[in-house]
């Protein structure tokens, strides 16, 4: 194992025991009310994860996500790389996109709710909404910000517009566009389990709504553990990929 | 067009248009020069003269405002086959080896995989890159890197090279072993190469004829023939001429180098 990874490893533990500390004084401070503690957590989780019911709401949500996931990534790449490409369309939406990205998105949410009605779609929908901006506007940027040079290159290479695009555009934008899809992962995630939370049957955010109104401290505490270690998980390992895209080969 | 000419520029100018629709910008010309088939032509010229608009007109990537180019000829209007591009700035592209680079020169080209990879492993080991055909641009030098793209370029086997102050980046001991590179491969290729370059010292090392240019609109004000051998090379600086020459470049061209001076307010 290498030093720089070995320092990556002792400075992931004291973070986690750093959290841990954190996690308990505040348990300490709050007390059973509001929180449990992180063993009692934990404890709880492991229950909770050897029953069928918590992994259906599991798969429930993971399958909204997934979907929204990628609705948010094809749709954002395809308006980044449209506006991009025709100036005028990208300057005059831009401003849009930066105002729309700046709103809470649950001022749409009734909107939602009334276009897709209840249950997968409304929650893939709203997800979607939470990750298509960021995943478009980096894209934007990416593309705009390719060296002229790259371009000129190309032309002289006398490449078509598609294979310009594929084989210069593209690769040139995504060290940008990676860091687009990975802001758009944590918000489309918000967006699915909110979306679960207010208007579904199933699913995490359900899980966790039910919990807050039958009064289930250990669940709202297991659920918010289980969505957190998912989130940190995954953002870790997409942050590395970050790292190495924007580092060179 | 003479019959040995190559290239053939008749009254070319370049007026740039102005964004509020005002008389623009004449930026070239005319300009009227046969460039002979198989020689080394540098244009050297104050900043902003428009020598790379001069160079873009050849390669197709803008057309004349007025005016005639021809190469082979044929009338230059869109980007021509046969001619290849080394930019000063790093042209690598950063996601692909150095193999990938050079390959990408023929994305175009049907020949068959094992052609194009026979033709790209050649070139690499022409331009001394053999042992870095994996590595990536990050991980060389700017003169390496300026390599890849001149291997990019010949990979295509151009007719013309048009070098657009390819070594404008690197240090003068590196400019110095590129020049011995570049003579080297244009004898090799036997290819016809205009370089644009800022630096007299370099134009008088690498080229048979020399064109002057005045500061803007640019035009040709001298052309000088170096009259060296073909198998010249770096050590040419030695020799007693090569400081009559970069003084003739000189004396032509320090009075429209002060004007542009004028003109920056320096």
């Amino acid at each position: 194992m290498i030093q720089s990874d070995r320092r990556q490893l002792i400075n992931v533990a004291i973070l986690i025991v750093g959290i841990l500390v954190f996690w308990e004084i505040a348990y300490l401070i709050v007390g059973e009310l509001a929180m449990r503690s992180p063993h009692e957590t934990f404890a709880f989780t492991w229950k909770l994860m050897q029953t069928d019911l918590f992994w259906g709401h599991v798969s429930e949500t993971m399958q909204a996500f997934a979907m929204a996931l990628a609705i948010a990534v094809g749709l954002g790449l395809l308006i980044g790389f449209t506006l991009a490409i025709h100036k005028l369309s990208g300057d005059a939406m831009e401003p849009m996109l930066v105002a729309l990205y700046s709103i809470p998105k649950i001022t749409l949410y009734p909107i939602i709710l009334l276009a897709f009605g209840l249950g997968m779609s409304a929650k893939v929908a709203f997800g979607a909404i939470h990750g298509v901006i960021p995943v478009a506007l980096f894209t934007l940027n990416a593309v705009r910000a390719t060296k002229p040079i790259l371009i000129k290159t190309g032309r002289v290479l006398k490449l078509p517009p598609a294979a310009m695009v594929r084989t210069i555009l593209f690769p040139a934008a995504v060290p940008e566009i990676f860091t687009g899809i990975r802001v758009g992962f944590s918000l489309t995630l918000i967006g699915t389990v909110l979306g679960e939370m207010f208007a579904s049957q199933r699913g995490m955010g359900y899980l966790l709504m039910n919990a807050i109104s039958l009064y289930n401290v250990d669940l709202i505490m297991a659920v918010t553990f289980l969505l957190c270690v998912f989130a940190s998980v995954v953002n870790t390992a997409l942050l590395i990929i970050d790292h190495r895209l924007h580092h060179g080969a | 067009m003479t019959s040995s000419a190559h290239v053939t520029l008749r009254g070319v100018t370049k007026v740039f248009p102005a964004s509020d629709g005002g008389p623009g910008v004449h930026a070239l010309g005319p300009i009227d020069i046969d460039i002979r088939k198989g020689e080394f032509f540098a244009v050297v010229g104050p900043s902003g003269c428009g020598k790379s608009t001069m160079l873009e007109l050849l390669a197709g990537l803008t057309t004349p405002t007025e005016g005639e180019i021809e190469f082979e000829g044929k009338p230059i209007r869109d980007i021509p086959e046969g001619v290849g591009v080394v930019f000063q700035e790093d042209a690598c592209f950063p996601w692909l080896s150095v193999e990938g680079n050079v390959a990408f020169g023929l994305r175009r080209s049907n020949l068959s995989a094992d052609e194009k990879a026979r033709k790209v492993a050649a070139v690499i080991k022409m331009m001394g890159l053999s042992e870095f055909s994996g590595t990536y641009p990050a991980q060389l030098s700017g003169g390496m890197r300026q390599r890849v793209c001149i291997a990019r370029t010949l990979v295509v086997e151009p007719r013309l090279i048009l070098l657009d102050e390819p070594f404008g980046a690197l240090d003068q001991q590196t400019r110095l072993l590129m020049g011995d590179e570049v003579l080297r491969l244009w004898r090799e290729t036997g290819a016809t190469v205009f370089l644009i370059t800022h630096a007299l010292d370099e134009a008088a090392m690498l080229a048979d004829r020399i064109g002057v240019m005045s500061a803007r609109p640019g035009t040709l004000i001298d052309v000088v023939e170096t009259k060296w051998p073909a198998d010249r090379d770096s050590r040419i600086v030695e020799r007693e001429n090569f400081g009559a020459l970069t003084s003739r470049l000189w004396k032509s061209l320090r009075d429209e180098s002060m004007k542009t001076m004028g003109r920056m307010g320096i």
